[in-house]
């Protein structure tokens, strides 16, 4: 890695700050693959930014390049106004990172894992304990300080892993699938985490598949596919710009679902299939002939879901 | 939730090669050795020490004396090297292998401002300074069974740390081109253990056919026991600054080779 030249001060180079991260059309390949494929994406500073797609979409790629765990092929990479992965040992000390994988310290105590991640970002010995001290009541585990990691349940570890990323109080915190596998209680609870961070000012970058989530918690979502993003805007402008604000769900049988798919292809409105069901997008724009030829249809609000399943053709967790 | 979150804090300066965070790593390491330090020290100072008996005493009663030294002498001096490669090549393989493959903690470490260099750094060296003193281990036995104390062993630790260092990184390094944990099995066998023979420690490598008397001189675990054997019966200074710079350049090129593969294997 090139040697990372320091600025004096804690603000970027620019002392401007008004983007959190930025990517210009970055290509990331493996091989034959191209995880990540000409990927623009902007985070404005003090927001949270849901990065949300299928498996394979490109999400945790991009996590490991914005920490330059992996390296571009081509585009350019600014973290905190830091260019990546020149300057990346900089940005690095401003951000914090959750990974998908637990990499906890399992044989160490809780306070243990804060204090070695207090050292490894380099805090000061005199405010060392205070931060842990700090980190632990964020994560609501100061009760448990001196517990081992191996005895903690999938829901405190997951809030370990967010305070050991917080010990240093980071102006970027990458959050990679921060929730997968947990029961919606200890869910509920991260969100709360999260909020925290948005409420501080805190830039937050969170890939996620869970559309409930990104709904919940970002100001912005970007729609990721085979490695670029297909869609970006607020939940809501998502939302109107790709599905409407209106939806006509029909459920019935496999051939009813079928004549109900063809006459909203004639009409020009896009469908999707949720199980027993299909849903016609845009149904606030519907002429009489379909409004007449569907009447068991549901109407409801159109949802981030539908935009979802419209834009990657995939199944919603 | 009534603490805050964040602030902006962060450190002023950050260079290639930072002691502060060679400082953090060797922390989470002797955080966790204080958890684990009874089995590791157990098998890094009985094996050597049996190694110690059964020659010093089995093959010591059908050999006297060995280039100019008292057999037990001879052994309880070289076998420091054993204990030292025991101590540092094993971890630096079977450790750095668990902690990227299993554990993902160098993903951990990396994600923070610890760069590549730092962090192989930083295990070759606490891994050094533990079999720096642990290698001290059968040489105290040895004076138990009648070696000579002597105040050039006060610089034994001293060799130890800088031979294990090189080990260290060696196993840190093959760590990184092995596939499986199993496959460590070969490099033991075809590397570690003509090492760990040919070194002079259990009898002189002059006594060998030329060509392996000269490969000999290319093994550092050779220097570090006559490194030894010099700090304990009197140094040779030419000589032994000699031992000092193959130990040295073995320590640099080994760490270079570990930061290479371990880097094209932790950043994708």
């Amino acid at each position: 890695m090139p040697a990372t030249p320091a600025p004096s001060t804690t603000a970027p180079p620019d002392g401007t700050a008004s983007l959190g991260l930025s990517l210009r059309g970055v290509v990331k390949t493996f091989g034959a693959l191209r995880a990540v494929d000409g990927l623009d994406l902007d985070v404005r500073a003090g927001t949270c930014l849901g990065l949300l797609g299928p498996n394979g979409a490109g999400k945790s790629t991009t996590m490991r390049l914005l920490t330059a765990q992996a390296v571009a092929d081509e585009g350019t990479i600014e973290v905190l106004g830091f260019p990546v992965p020149e300057q990346s040992k900089q940005a690095r000390a401003q951000m914090g990172v959750v990974p998908q994988q637990d990499n906890l310290d399992i044989e160490l105590t809780v306070r243990q894992n804060l204090q070695v991640f207090a050292r490894l970002y380099r805090l000061p010995r005199a405010g060392r304990n205070a931060a842990v001290e700090r980190a632990l009541e964020v994560a609501q585990l100061t009760g448990r300080a001196d517990t081992r990691v191996d005895d903690l349940s999938g829901g405190m570890r997951r809030r370990l892993l967010i305070a050991r990323a917080l010990v240093h109080r980071p102006r970027l915190v990458l959050l990679d699938e921060p929730t997968v596998g947990l029961d919606p209680q200890v869910r509920q609870e991260l969100w709360a985490l999260v909020d925290a961070l948005r409420s501080e000012g805190v830039t937050v970058l969170m890939s996620t598949h869970y559309i409930e989530e990104a709904e919940r918690l970002a100001d912005d979502v970007a729609v990721m596919s085979a490695g670029r993003v297909i869609a970006f805007g607020t939940p809501t402008a998502l939302t109107v710009e790709h599905a409407g604000s209106r939806v006509l769900e029909v459920y019935g049988p496999p051939s009813r679902l079928l004549e109900v798919e063809r006459v909203a292809a004639a009409a020009g409105l896009p469908t999707r299939r949720t199980g027993p069901a299909v849903a016609v997008l845009r149904a606030e724009a519907a002429p009489a002939a379909v409004t007449d030829a569907l009447p068991d249809a549901v109407v409801r609000p159109s949802t981030l879901e539908d935009v979802f399943v419209l834009l990657t053709g995939e199944k919603v967790e | 939730m009534s603490a805050p979150v964040s602030s902006r804090t962060a450190p002023s300066r950050l260079r290639r090669i930072e002691p502060a965070a060679l400082g953090a790593v060797v922390f989470r390491e002797a955080t966790m050795f204080r958890r684990y330090w009874r089995s590791t020290t157990f098998s890094s100072v009985v094996e050597p020490t049996i190694y110690l008996l059964a020659f010093g005493f089995g093959f010591g009663s059908l050999v006297a004396r060995v280039a100019g030294y008292d057999y037990i002498d001879f052994v309880g001096t070289g076998i420091v090297a054993t204990a030292v490669l025991f101590g540092s090549a094993f971890p630096g393989m079977f450790g750095t292998f668990i902690k990227r493959v299993f554990q993902k903690t160098y993903d951990a470490v990396l994600a923070t401002p610890v760069d590549t260099e730092e962090l192989v750094a930083a295990e070759a060296l606490w891994i050094a300074l533990r079999s720096g003193v642990l290698g001290v281990v059968p040489m105290l036995v040895a004076i138990a069974f009648g070696l000579q104390p002597s105040w050039g062993m006060l610089l034994v630790p001293l060799i130890g740390a800088l031979t294990g260092f090189g080990f260290a990184a060696f196993g840190i390094w093959v760590s990184g081109i092995v596939p499986s944990i199993d496959s460590f099995g070969y490099v033991i066998s075809a590397v570690v253990t003509p090492l760990f023979l040919v070194a002079g420690t259990f009898f002189p490598i002059d006594g060998l056919p030329g060509w392996a008397s000269t490969a000999a001189l290319l093994n550092p675990l050779y220097h570090c026991v006559e490194l030894v054997r010099s700090a304990v019966f009197g140094f040779s200074l030419l000589t032994d600054l000699g031992h000092v710079a193959a130990l040295a350049v073995f320590g640099v090129v080994m760490w270079l080779l570990a930061v290479r593969r371990l880097r094209a294997r932790l950043v994708l």
